[in-house]
């Protein structure tokens, strides 16, 4: 077998069989899933008994409009009464009305114990809203005001296309474009995030281990780096599949419990869904993710075998980390204009670009600026590749030395 | 280049930056015999080492490799030592030995029945699951000795192969890298140890600010550095020196004999010495004073 292959088979398999990787590939759905479902499960959740509410109401007008419901039971009262406010009288609340809500701003009251839950206040300004409303278009004593008015105020709905000089056009939607680009992005950022810094725990691993004079006199540096990279690449997909199956699976199925889904406005997002450029997103995803991962993971390489020990990988990461954050908040801003010149410039410039173009392709970017913005990464990443791998060569083999900047540039002058 | 060199290396020249680490070093080591590499710390050692097992390219010279130029194929036929020991700590024995092998070109299987052999040889099968971190450091020792031999290199690389043995591990080490010199094997070992280079180097050079100052058999260097320094002793009579022949230099008396040590003139043969100390005294014993290998590299590298 090639030497690179039984190194990426390594590398593989050591991290894909040890137990932490399965555990944590396997709950992390789950966990998700978790966090989406159990705060709608908990809210579907009532309190066991309704709490009650009395209604003080000497116009006897807006009492009889409470209905019970939605956890609250409405009882009329004649008066207010200082023991409804003992803790032992079972009264959650009590509504106040004196004099005309419609001309006195004092006249609607609710007074309780505790804090008035925010649903009661609603449902009290509701009902006597209402009636506020309805008595002052009868006072006007024109016919079918109240319908005549409901037709005025029924909102305007715009559906957005997008369409091509040659007359074809689809249905958009800006929110699903936008959330699809966050998603690719997220998923960009964490990857290169996480398994770029194993690329560079491994690689000082090795080193500290002394290990590696043994690997490179049997490998070539060049070998030992590109199939730790590549190894660890996989290692990270088949995380990421593993996910997305099992996500799926679980979501669908927790869907049909909770039966959310299959509203109309949900068939409109999906129409909106599957009119997004899929082929082109996929395809630039999966070369912005290759190019966005071989340039920091090679980076991440070329630290590790520079440092010594962890306390110094610090130093070199930081800058590494306010790139990312910075190209995570660039992806974040040019989501609102996907055109300006902060989204441009930033989805040219080969650190950012994997992060923030994957923000801008589902709005639409011009050919040319994808090209551009590809070439740029991958030549680039060629650049950082061949400079780590000089630089990997002479770190991993020296001991004990701090090295600076300096230093390092003139490794990569060594023969 | 005779034809039982089995590696020459000529006019290695290696520079980092500013300073030179290798200037012009030439060595040949013999086919099937053990090639001590010598030289005080900093001398260039490792880093020849290094340009041996292709870790490091010269900046010039040439390196010959079995009677052809050394090419990348050749590093299969190597089995490196480094003298900084390391493996995988948290890998299992067994798997990162077959691991290793493959990288030096076996298949799994042959890996495998090998180092199953090797195991059983040191008697340490029970190892062949544990993780490396499990084990001693002098276990640990005796595993990468295995992964350095099992691939069975015509060329071994051993950098301080007896650091870090008991007495009994290293002589059951020095009784196998015998045994594969015995089988064929070319062997370079570089070490600080002289003890260890009387014992099993029979080629040697010696490395000294990035040169190399001494090179040949172990056996003839020794004749080389003969001091002309003879101890004598004898039971009858008392030494005097006879001028022309030798010297008296010192000597210790003890109840009925005495020891002399005596330097000998310049141009007499032993047989002549011999002859002229019988006339003075009865010798009980008498023998050269040959240098110790230590003696010649302190002498050489002048501490």
């Amino acid at each position: 077998m090639n030497k690179t292959m039984l190194i990426i088979r390594r590398e593989y398999l050591t991290r894909v069989k040890k137990k932490s990787f399965i555990l944590l590939t396997l709950l992390m759905p789950f966990i998700f899933a978790a966090l989406i479902f159990v705060p709608l499960a908990l809210s579907l959740i009532k309190d066991g008994s309704d709490k009650t509410v009395y209604v003080v109401d000497p116009s006897d007008h807006y009492a009889p409009l409470f209905q019970n419901g939605g956890g609250w039971t409405f009882s009329q009262q004649p008066q207010d009464d200082a023991a409804f406010y003992d803790k032992d009288s079972g009264v959650e609340a009590v509504i106040l009305i004196n004099g005309d809500p419609a001309t006195d701003e004092q006249a609607l009251q609710i007074h309780s114990r505790n804090q008035v839950p925010a649903d009661l206040i609603a449902i009290t300004e509701n009902t006597v809203g209402n009636q506020v409303r309805q008595d002052k278009l009868a006072a006007y004593g024109i016919d079918s005001l109240d319908r005549i008015i409901a037709d005025v105020q029924k909102p305007i709905h715009a559906i957005t296309m997008q369409r091509d000089s040659d007359g074809s056009s689809k249905i958009t939607n800006a929110d699903i474009a936008t959330a699809a680009g966050f998603l690719f992005t997220f998923l960009i950022y964490m990857f290169v995030m996480s398994y770029g810094a194993m690329v560079m725990q491994s690689v000082m691993e090795e080193k500290t281990n002394r290990i590696v004079e043994l690997m490179v006199s049997a490998v070539s540096p060049f070998q030992l780096m590109l199939g730790k990279i590549v190894g660890i690449a996989l290692v990270g997909l088949t995380q990421l599949g593993v996910w997305t199956l099992m996500l799926t699976a679980i979501i669908t199925t927790a869907g049909q419990m909770f039966g959310t889904g299959g509203t109309g406005d949900a068939t409109m997002m999906l129409s909106a869904l599957m009119n997004l450029p899929f082929f082109e997103i996929t395809l630039l995803f999966i070369l912005f993710f290759i190019g966005g991962y071989l340039l920091y993971a090679s980076l991440f390489a070329a630290i590790g075998a520079s440092i010594n020990a962890q306390e110094d990988a610090q130093q070199f990461m930081t800058p590494m980390i306010v790139i990312m954050v910075f190209a995570m908040y660039a992806g974040l801003y040019s989501a609102e204009n996907t055109n300006g010149p902060l989204a441009f410039w930033s989805s040219m410039f080969p650190l950012t670009s994997p992060i923030v173009m994957m923000v801008r392709i589902p709005h639409g970017v011009p050919l040319w600026q994808e090209l551009l913005s590809l070439g740029l990464l991958f030549g680039t990443c060629l650049a950082c590749v061949w400079i780590s791998g000089k630089i990997y060569r002479i770190g991993i083999l020296l001991y004990g030395k701090k090295p600076n900047l300096k230093e390092m540039v003139k490794w990569i002058r060594y023969k | 280049m005779t034809p039982d060199t089995f590696l020459t290396a000529e006019n290695i020249v290696k520079r980092f930056g500013t300073h030179t680490a290798l200037d012009g070093v030439s060595i040949s080591v013999p086919r099937g015999r053990v090639f001590g590499l010598l030289g005080p710390n900093g001398a260039g050692k490792t880093t020849l080492i290094r340009i041996i097992n292709r870790i490091t390219v010269p900046d010039s010279g040439t390196i010959t490799f079995d009677g052809h130029p050394f090419g990348a194929d050749d590093v299969q036929r190597i089995g490196y030592l480094p003298e900084e020991r390391g493996l995988y700590k948290k890998m299992k024995v067994g798997e990162q030995a077959v691991y290793l092998a493959s990288l030096r070109g076996l298949s799994a299987r042959e890996a495998k029945a090998r180092l199953q052999a090797w195991f059983e040889k040191f008697g340490i099968e029970s190892w062949w699951n544990k993780k490396l971190e499990e084990l001693s450091k002098g276990m640990q020792q005796k595993v990468q000795f295995i992964i350095t031999a099992v691939h069975e290199p015509d060329l071994l690389i051993l950098d301080e192969p007896f650091s870090g043995f008991d007495p009994v591990n290293a002589e059951l080490l020095k009784k196998e890298i015998l045994a594969l010199r015995d089988k064929g094997a070319t062997i370079i070992f570089s070490t600080h140890n002289m003890a260890s280079v009387e014992e099993v180097c029979d080629d040697i050079a010696l490395i000294h600010k990035s040169h190399v100052v001494l090179q040949g058999q172990v056996a003839q260097i020794k004749e080389e550095h003969r001091t002309g320094c003879y101890e004598v002793v004898a039971t009858e009579g008392t030494l005097k020196p006879v001028e022309g022949v030798f010297d008296v230099t010192g000597s210790t008396a003890q109840r009925h004999v005495t020891t002399y040590r005596l330097a000998k003139a310049a141009g007499v043969s032993n047989a002549d010495l011999a002859r002229a100390v019988a006339e003075q005294v009865e010798p009980r014993s008498f023998c050269e004073v040959m240098p110790s290998m230590n003696e010649i590299f302190l002498k050489i590298v002048g501490a």
